[in-house]
């Protein structure tokens, strides 16, 4: 039997892309909750939570850019050239977001309402265009043989700018729903609101884009509406709606854990709804995995690293967020 | 002179980006294997003076490594951003490489960080060791991944070409390609040579500034044991390196060299000085010294090595920039050398912490290492051109399709944005050093740790640790 490599890289990118959406969001959510916590201590224990975690969770997407170059080169090419601006500013807001962890403590008395700014600016900025490069994505791209053949502003349009603001909402709710469980009293009471606030907009969100699509594209309509997939795929929208009604019930009393891992779980249904709308598509609307995939040798080589090192990479995140389990109370140091 | 073509563009900026990448990652891989020592030596000897070392350093490590990231983050995207061709066609090579890096070392490097700055109080000293060894050892395998790939883009082997584009035949090959073992064991010793410099430029400071105290008295001493160790075997290192570029890329060293011809029968001699002429291919105002240039890279009296006449106009990288600087890197190795014996000297006389010349001559050598290493990289680099896989793709073959009102925009952008943010973290930095290493096991810590209330934070985290509840008795 041979293995279908490129298949299984794409799974494996994939799967590294989702694990940076879901880490990566909630420490992004923190920064986009910032200019609705005016407290200088709240905002500290906000921090504190993820300051132990944070780079590791970026790390998903050297990661997802890495396992792309390795795996499907002339994707990682086309689709970077293509969405040149959206990505520099992208990063430019998580240069401005990492650095501000650091220097928001280390600043002097002045200039630590600086970083603060810096820190919510990197944030929201970092998201958006993340948002931004999905709607672009989803949309297409102009290619022929190796080249992207479109403009420097392709990637911009109306439906662009709305995935920017859903992925910043997004985020939102996974900050919101992760200081739920990290925090007590009158900051966990905020977060609470801001969650019940935060579900319905997304939700929202979710919807029209999930509209906006199928409408806007008619190969993902005719892979949605025709029989028999209508019926394989209908549980993706229902479990949405169920989701987020549960989420909303569980948002009171002392909810623990349940609303981030519910929130987790929406996230996780509207990037599998964005699977199944692309597949087989690594370059939309028309190269599909296996035409940019790299040389045999390449993808081999790559997968016995995968295969062998990311259930270690695992097991030790894993007992790092157990190392620091708990709700963090302090805002002048970790205990 | 410079056209602002996208080809151009694109090179600046990388240049530019990667120069500030490298200042951090240098000093990461210096301190994080100082700090594994300095942690070992506490377990060890249980003397309250390394651990306050320790959390000293680590507030430095902390925020270093967060600019290492960031910075860092950047030059993986580029890659796609920028050299899209270049990455069509190699990436089924350098991505790999560049993934390894990413399972291997980067999530190592984040995965233990956490337990290193914050886990003080929620593990065992055994284990808080340990996660300071895996963030050290991260930053090792790191290094080696990257340069591998770097390697391979100055001397490739192991592939072939098909379809277009180059197909990885034989991993071995790739990875311990001819220049790699030199490269990596030069790049190593740069770390921890630029680290030590770093740590001795503090020391100095802080004993010339009045803060005679046993912690500042031990970073010093150890910080000069270093660099008289690394600093004669990196001057060794160099010199193979150089003979192995000579075998593989020869262009390169005659640019180093500003070497255009030779006559039959006649020696090389060593050019200190002199000013290349890439338009009339001489070496003008040249101060020679006759023999020594066939004595170095040939190890005889009258051997010859090519010169850049040898090779086409358009194939000679530029002589007047990689020529300069080289001497700058070697120049600095000298002091770097004389740094490490004058400071034996001193300690067998007895005078080490208290020679006023001398702490100021560390003073002043402390970025020496970061200059070398920068001026180390843009000889490389720079002598590898035109190529960016050497004489397999042009560098003008490799760059993305962008216009070049968007590549001079993005170059500005950082440009601004890295000049302001990595700017005011070095500030930071460099204050933090000034300050020197405070007494933090005491109970009257947290007072001195917050002059005007300012709040610690859990990095600086030291008005928290109280190492008696971490080692019985300690
Ligand atoms: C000799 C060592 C060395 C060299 C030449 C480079 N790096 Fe680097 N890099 C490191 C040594 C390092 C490091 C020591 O491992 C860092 C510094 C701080 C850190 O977190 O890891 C790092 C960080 C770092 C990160 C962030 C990792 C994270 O999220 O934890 C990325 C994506 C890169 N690097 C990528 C690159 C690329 C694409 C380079 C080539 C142009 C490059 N580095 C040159
Ligand atoms: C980290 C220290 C490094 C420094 C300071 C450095 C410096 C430079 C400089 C100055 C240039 C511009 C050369 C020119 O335009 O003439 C350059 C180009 C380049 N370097 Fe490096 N480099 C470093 C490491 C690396 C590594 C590790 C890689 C590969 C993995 C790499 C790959 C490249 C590429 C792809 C280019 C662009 C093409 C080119 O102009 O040659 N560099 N680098
Ligand atoms: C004093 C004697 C030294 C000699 C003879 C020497 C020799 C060389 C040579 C020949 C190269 C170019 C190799 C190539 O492009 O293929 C190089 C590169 C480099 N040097 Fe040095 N060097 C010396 C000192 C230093 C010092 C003191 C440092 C830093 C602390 C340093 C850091 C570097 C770095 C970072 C590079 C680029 C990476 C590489 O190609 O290894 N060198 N050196």
């Amino acid at each position: 039997m041979t293995l279908d490599l490129p298949l299984i890289w794409v799974l494996i990118i994939a799967f590294g892309l989702m694990m940076y959406v879901v880490m990566d969001g909630f420490d992004l959510g923190i920064g986009i909750l910032f200019p609705f916590v005016p407290r200088r201590e709240d905002r500290d224990i906000m921090v504190n939570t993820v300051a132990p975690v944070w780079d590791g969770n970026e790390t998903w997407l050297v990661l997802g850019g890495g396992g792309l170059l390795a795996g499907f080169p002339l994707a990682y090419s086309v689709l970077l050239s293509a969405l040149y601006i959206p990505l520099v500013l992208m990063l430019t807001g998580l240069i401005l977001r990492g650095v501000a962890f650091e220097f928001r403590f280390k600043a002097d008395e002045a200039h630590r309402p600086f970083w603060s700014k810096a820190f919510a600016f990197g944030s929201y900025t970092a998201a958006f265009f993340q948002g931004a490069a999905l709607g672009a994505f989803i949309t297409g791209f102009k290619v022929t043989g190796p080249s992207y053949r479109g403009g420097a502003l392709d990637w911009l349009s109306a439906f662009s700018v709305f995935t920017g603001l859903g992925v910043v909402v997004a985020y939102a709710l996974l900050g919101s729903t992760w200081l739920t469980m990290k925090t007590v009293g009158q900051l966990q009471a905020r977060m609470i609101v801001a969650a019940r606030w935060i579900t319905p907009v997304l939700l929202a969100g979710i919807v029209i884009v999930s509209l906006w699509t199928p409408l806007a594209h008619g190969a993902i309509a005719a892979r949605w509406f025709s029989a028999p997939n209508i019926y394989y795929f209908a549980p993706v929208p229902i479990l949405v709606v169920l989701t987020a009604w549960q989420l909303l019930v569980r948002l009171n009393g002392e909810p623990g854990a349940v609303p981030f891992l519910l929130t987790l779980f929406l996230l996780f249904l509207g990037y599998s709804g964005l699977a199944i709308s692309l597949w087989p598509n690594i370059i939309p609307p028309a190269v599909s995995f296996r035409d940019a995939a790299a040389p045999e040798s390449s993808l081999a080589f790559g997968l016995v690293g995968v295969v062998l090192i990311v259930p270690v990479i695992l097991i030790y995140t894993g007992w790092s967020y157990w190392v620091f389990r708990g709700k963090v109370t302090d805002s002048e140091g970790y205990h | 002179m410079m056209h602002l073509d996208p080809l151009t563009l694109a090179r600046i900026q990388f240049g530019f980006t990667v120069s500030f990448h490298i200042v951090f990652p240098a000093v990461t891989i210096g301190m994080a294997s100082y700090l594994a020592v300095l942690e070992a030596l506490w377990l060890i000897r249980k003397d309250a003076v390394y651990v306050d070392l320790y959390h000293f350093w680590s507030k430095v490590f902390a925020v270093n490594f967060a600019m290492g990231v960031v910075s860092g983050l950047v030059m993986a995207y580029q890659f796609g951003t920028n050299w899209s061709y270049f990455s069509t066609y190699a990436g089924g090579i350098t991505g790999p490489l560049l993934a390894y890096e990413a399972l291997t070392a980067f999530f190592l490097e984040a995965g233990f960080l956490g337990v290193m700055l914050f886990g003080w109080k929620k593990v065992g000293p055994g284990l808080h060791f340990f996660a300071t060894l895996m963030v050290a050892a991260g930053t090792l395998i790191s290094m080696t991944w990257i340069l591998a790939s770097n390697s391979w883009m100055q001397t490739p082997q192991g592939y072939a070409i098909e379809g277009g584009r180059m197909v990885p035949v034989d991993w071995w090959q790739i990875i311990f390609n001819p220049s790699f073992p030199y490269r990596l064991l030069h790049m190593g010793l740069a770390a921890y040579l630029a680290t030590a410099l770093y740590v001795a430029a503090a020391g100095a400071w802080n004993l010339l500034h009045g803060r005679d105290n046993p912690r500042v008295r031990t970073m010093f001493s150890m910080a000069m044991w270093m660099v008289l160790a690394t600093a004669p075997i990196q001057i060794l290192a160099g010199d193979q390196h150089g003979l192995n570029t000579l075998q593989y890329q020869p262009a390169k060293i005659a640019a180093v060299e500003g070497h255009w011809s030779n006559t039959p029968g006649e020696s090389v001699p060593l050019i200190l000085f002199g000013w290349p002429d890439m338009k009339a291919a001489v070496t003008r105002d040249a101060v020679e010294i006759p023999h020594l240039g066939s004595l170095i890279l040939t190890h005889t009296w009258d051997g010859q090595i090519r010169g850049l006449d040898d090779f086409p106009p358009d194939e000679r990288p530029n002589s007047a920039i990689v020529f300069w600087t080289f001497r700058v890197m070697v120049g600095l190795g000298g002091l770097m050398l004389l740094l490490g014996l004058g400071g034996a000297w001193l300690r067998w006389r007895g005078a080490l912490y208290r020679q006023r010349p001398f702490l100021w001559f560390a003073t002043a050598m402390g970025p020496s290492g970061i200059v070398a290493i920068l001026a180390g990289w843009m000889t490389t680099e720079i002598g590898r051109q035109p190529w960016v896989v050497y004489n397999v793709m042009l560098t003008a073959q490799g760059v993305s399709d962008h216009s070049a009102l968007a590549m001079s925009a993005s170059l500005l952008v950082f440009i601004v944005l890295y000049v302001g943010v990595f700017g005011i973290g070095i500030t930071y930095l460099l204050k933090l050093m000034a300050r020197g290493p405070d007494r933090q096991t005491g109970a009257t810590a947290p007072a001195e740790e917050r002059p005007g209330g300012r709040p610690s934070r859990p990095l600086s985290a030291a008005p928290d640790i109280d190492p008696t509840a971490i080692i019985p008795g300690g």
